[in-house]
């Protein structure tokens, strides 16, 4: 039987609670349902988040059917059933140890093993990512098997290269971050600085606006070179051996930094590494590598959430701008990093801060979902967008890099190119009295 | 009755054909997902499940069923707290959760056309933009369906004031349990006639399915102030609702909790309600705002008079939604003080209020099951909410005895066996407690007249002898004062 840690992510390991006892939690009350984006577009009870959690408890002793199997695959682990649950039930922990299992236990089909093949083998590696930026090259780099463009798989990892090709600039304009970065004026903290797989290979410019925004702050920062990828994308497909390998990697390097604080700026890596013991846990870790998990986890923070708690010392320049802010899920579900991301921009003068209709739908990013069930991406992608046109904004700010790809891929679909921003890169532009221009040059 | 093993499963390529592939579930697993509404200890997995997303569709769907004498049983979003929905093995599921478009909101008629899947919460999101809000208000608002309240005629916090769905229903279109397509009122208030809308709306799911509703719209108050009061017992809370009605103030909402749900609610949403309350009092006023002001001293003198030993108020809207959203989540809640409950609904006049709820304790303290009591004391529904281990052998009986034991509490004080969550198979067993089987006879007569062939949510609302013991008065096949003569189908 599959154990899980309780809610708890500092102190002493806490009793376990078995998966059969945390399928117990469910009332049937169906509070989740409206919250649940695969419910909001397709309104059948296997694609919510209570029929999900019957056929967890159905197929218990039972072989995974295919057709069980594809509601298990259909959600997009954004949790917003977790936020909506009035009984506390942990689906966080429920869809990670079935998709585990899934994986264990559940033969796929030749064309969806070799997707996902492709896209484990790609996402979670920098170096590999590096490579293959810009769909040219990632045509070039597969082109030699012709069997591989036939499966259609290159058609749908492409245009998501494509549209990350086109909201990253290009890559000699960002030079690499120092291994250790001053602060600006008296040193308050000291903090590691966490650089991503997806966001230090495509969006490299949101970690170097991070970090000049922490040092400007009073921040010494620095940025272990040895870091690879935290797991999340693993730990949240059931990948579960691969995604403790990661983890325990990034434990290790963190302890090596000797640092106050592990600053995050992807919400999806911030959200796996706050539940290190329980990715740990699910591949059967020992107690000793549990009690550095946990610890990590309590000394890791949302860059939004560190900067509100250290408090402001740089001064805001005047940024005139309308702008929405996303909440990525894996932030305001994951976390409940809500508030401070907005409180953030407030402060900034001449900002005007937009309400997003719908807050808490997820826009279909979801880590690799966009790349494994494309077309409720897209139609969730395409909802997003609507409700950020009707809002007017020239500039959306989220603090995920698979949001901004997704939602610049949707806009623009649209018609409606739009430019994105990290909050790192608002707040830093602001403090160096850049012009709001500076952040919306992409756009027409 | 239909063939169990031919029945709906025989209909599944005819309902392919009308509500496309997409539309038909006929996966065990899948299927058995909706084994259950909001209550899981009824539960049956439906012959077969369709997902129609036009009034077209329904209407096609029932008329095979009716051609081929196949039960159907409606479904919303399946958190009925009776059993409503229960489905059945032998029967065709009809659930109208891909019908969830709000047709019309035409402001200058104050009124909204909707299809029946559309959350409740969503009617009052549409409206709001325009200064309006759909005045009932159920606990479960965010997801229960338009279709499902107008079928249990649901109720919430604020219809003490504004009265209960059926006050807010101006028009409805029904598939009748033959498959012909009915428009039952409209955008005007008061067809003539007889109030056809009356009879539909609690309905259960029995006299067919309404598949677009026209509901009115009501203007947001101009002022609207909550205030939270905490007492240190609940006979001190029940004297200030008293003293409250007496005063001739009629609030919004009068909502009351004892110490167990607030226990519940603080673990699930901490709410912050003050420490040590043996009761908690929810008082909110609307209307104008001298008068709210005014009203607004006089409770809160009231209720110290009473023994509050703190009174909270609130103006803006994200102080109110704090208060409020502890009573919101006090049912699900109680998931956080107990691995399983029983919601329990029934009504007693506001008078007989205290002294059921001393019996209430007494029946507690007699048998260790514990209650957790949440309820509209302005209109005297309780919802005493019975807490019990199902891991422990024999608990769930227990539970369930306190359970019917309460309901007839109720109904020995001049009250009811249910106050809006209606009788489904729940408590269609309790019926005879406060109907003669005269009056069970005249309802299955009229029934009837709908559901000639008895397949509309066939063993719901009314005792059946396979359902409650062989009984006089409820006999199935052709209706005895219709065999006589005495009477006639229409
Ligand atoms: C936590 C919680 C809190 C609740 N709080 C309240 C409350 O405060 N007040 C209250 O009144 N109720 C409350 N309820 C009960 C429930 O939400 C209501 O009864 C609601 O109206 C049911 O709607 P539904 O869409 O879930 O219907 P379902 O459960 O799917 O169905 C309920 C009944 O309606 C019938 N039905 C559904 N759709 C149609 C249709 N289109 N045409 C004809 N018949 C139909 C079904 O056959 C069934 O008999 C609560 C439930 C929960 C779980
Ligand atoms: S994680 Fe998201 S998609 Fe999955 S069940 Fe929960 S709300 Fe639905
Ligand atoms: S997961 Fe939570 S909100 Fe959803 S049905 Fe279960 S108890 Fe209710």
């Amino acid at each position: 039987m599959t154990d899980f840690p309780t809610g708890a992510e500092t102190g002493p390991p806490s009793p376990r609670r078995s998966f059969d006892d945390l399928l117990g939690d469910c009332v049937h009350c169906g509070f989740c349902l409206p919250t649940c984006p695969t419910y909001v577009l397709w309104g059948e009870e296997m694609d919510s988040p209570r029929g999900r959690i019957h056929l967890m408890a159905q197929t218990r002793d039972d072989v995974l059917t295919p057709e069980v199997v594809q509601h298990f695959d259909r959600c997009l682990g954004c949790l917003a059933c977790v936020s909506s649950c009035p009984s506390g039930v942990r689906y966080d922990s429920l869809i990670e140890s079935t998709r585990a299992r899934v994986e264990a236990e559940h033969q796929r089909g030749p064309r969806e093993r070799l997707l996902r093949a492709l896209v484990f083998a790609l996402f979670p590696y920098r170096r590999r990512l590096d490579l293959l930026r810009g769909p040219l090259r990632a045509y070039r780099a597969c082109g030699a098997s012709a069997w591989l463009r036939r499966s259609g798989v290159l058609e749908r990892v492409s245009p998501s290269l494509a549209a990350m090709e086109r909201v990253a600039p290009p890559l000699r304009t960002v030079p690499a971050l120092p291994g250790r970065l001053p602060a600006v004026g008296r040193r308050r903290a000291v903090v590691g600085l966490l650089t991503g797989c997806v966001q230090g290979s495509l969006l490299p410019q949101v970690n170097t606006a991070t970090a000049r925004v922490l040092a400007s702050e009073g921040c010494e920062v620095l940025t272990p070179r040895a870091q690879g990828c935290c797991g999340a994308l693993s730990a949240h497909s059931g990948r579960a051996a691969e995604a403790a390998r990661f983890a325990r990697a990034t434990v290790e390097t963190f302890e090596r930094a000797g640092v106050d604080t592990v600053v995050v700026n992807s919400a999806g890596c911030g959200s796996s590494m706050k539940h290190y013991a329980d990715v740990l846990a699910e591949a059967g870790a020992g107690p000793s590598w549990e009690r550095r998990a946990r610890a990590l986890s309590a000394r890791t923070a949302d860059l939004t959430e560190f900067l509100v708690r250290l408090g402001p010392v740089a001064e805001r320049h005047p940024l005139p701008v309308r702008a929405a802010y996303h909440d990525a899920c894996h932030l305001s579900h994951g976390q409940g990093v809500r508030d401070q991301p907005r409180e953030l921009l407030r402060a900034i003068p001449g900002l005007e801060l937009l309400d997003l209709p719908d807050p808490d739908l997820c826009c279909g990013s979801a880590g690799v979902y966009n790349l494994l069930r494309p077309d409720a991406a897209r139609e969730l992608g395409d909802r997003k967008a609507g409700n950020l046109r009707s809002t007017g904004a020239r500039l959306l700010v989220t603090g995920n890099p698979g949001c901004s790809l997704q939602i610049a891929s949707a806009m623009e679909r649209g018609g409606h190119p739009v430019s994105v921003a990290h909050p790192a890169q608002v707040l830093d532009a602001s403090i160096r009295g850049l012009d709001a221009s500076a952040l919306l040059e992409d756009a027409p | 009755m239909p063939d169990a093993m031919t029945g709906p499963a025989a209909l599944a390529p005819r309902l392919r054909a009308v509500c496309g592939a997409d539309g038909v579930v006929t996966d065990p697993a899948r299927r058995r997902t909706y084994e259950s509404d909001g209550i899981t200890y009824h539960s049956a997995v439906p012959g077969i499940v369709v997902l129609p997303e036009t009034t077209g569709q329904v209407a096609a769907v029932v008329r095979l069923c009716a051609e081929h004498g196949v039960p159907f049983v409606p479904r919303g979003s399946g958190t009925g707290l009776s059993g409503g929905a229960l489905p059945r093995p032998d029967g065709v599921l009809v659930v109208t959760s891909r019908m969830r478009r709000v047709i019309e909101v035409d402001i200058p008629n104050e009124r909204a056309v909707v299809q029946p899947g559309v959350f409740n919460l969503d009617v009052t999101r549409a409206a709001a933009p325009h200064g309006y809000h759909y005045a009932p208000d159920p606990s479960s608002r965010q997801v229960c369906s338009v279709g499902g309240n107008i079928a249990e005629n649901s109720g919430g916090a604020h219809c003490l004031k504004y009265g209960f769905t059926v006050n807010h229903v101006t028009g409805l279109e029904i598939v009748t349990p033959r498959g012909d397509v009915v428009r039952l009122g409209g955008k005007a208030p008061d067809a003539p006639g007889y109030d056809l809308i009356g009879v539909f709306v609690g309905s259960e799911g029995t006299l067919g399915i309404a598949t677009e509703i026209t509901v009115r719209l009501t203007r947001a108050p101009q002022r609207t102030s909550t205030l939270l009061a905490a007492f240190p017992t609940m006979d001190a809370g029940g004297r200030a609702v008293s003293a409250i009605i007496a005063a001739g103030v009629l609030p919004a909402a009068v909502e009351m909790m004892d110490a167990l749900a607030v226990e519940a609610a603080e673990a699930a949403v901490r709410c912050g309600y003050p420490e040590g309350a043996g009761a908690v009092l929810i008082v909110e006023l609307d209307g104008a705002a001298e008068d709210v002001a005014a009203q607004f001293e006089a409770v809160t003198a009231l209720c110290r008079a009473a023994g509050a030993f703190a009174v909270r108020a609130a103006d803006d809207p994200a102080e109110r939604a704090r208060i409020w959203k502890g009573r919101r989540s006090a049912f699900a809640a109680v998931g956080r003080i107990s691995p399983a409950y029983i919601v329990q609904d029934g009504v007693v006049p506001r008078t007989a209020l205290g002294g059921v709820l001393a019996r209430i304790s007494e029946l507690s303290a007699r048998s260790g099951i514990r209650v957790a009591n949440v309820f509209h004391a302005g209109d005297g529904n309780l919802h005493p909410l019975v807490l019990f281990d199902d891991a422990e052998p024999g608990a769930a009986e227990r539970a369930a005895e306190v359970s019917g034991a309460i309901l007839d509490l109720c109904v020995e004080h001049g009250g009811s066996i249910t106050g809006e969550h209606g009788v489904g198979v729940d408590k269609a067993c309790h019926m005879p407690r406060m109907f003669s089987d005269d009056d069970l006879a005249t309802m299955d007569l009229f029934r009837r007249a709908f559901d000639p062939d008895g397949i509309a949510n066939p063993e719901k609302v009314l005792p059946t002898p396979r359902l409650c013991g062989e009984r006089p008065g409820v006999v199935r096949g052709e209706h005895p004062l219709v065999a006589s003569g005495q009477a006639e189908l229409f």
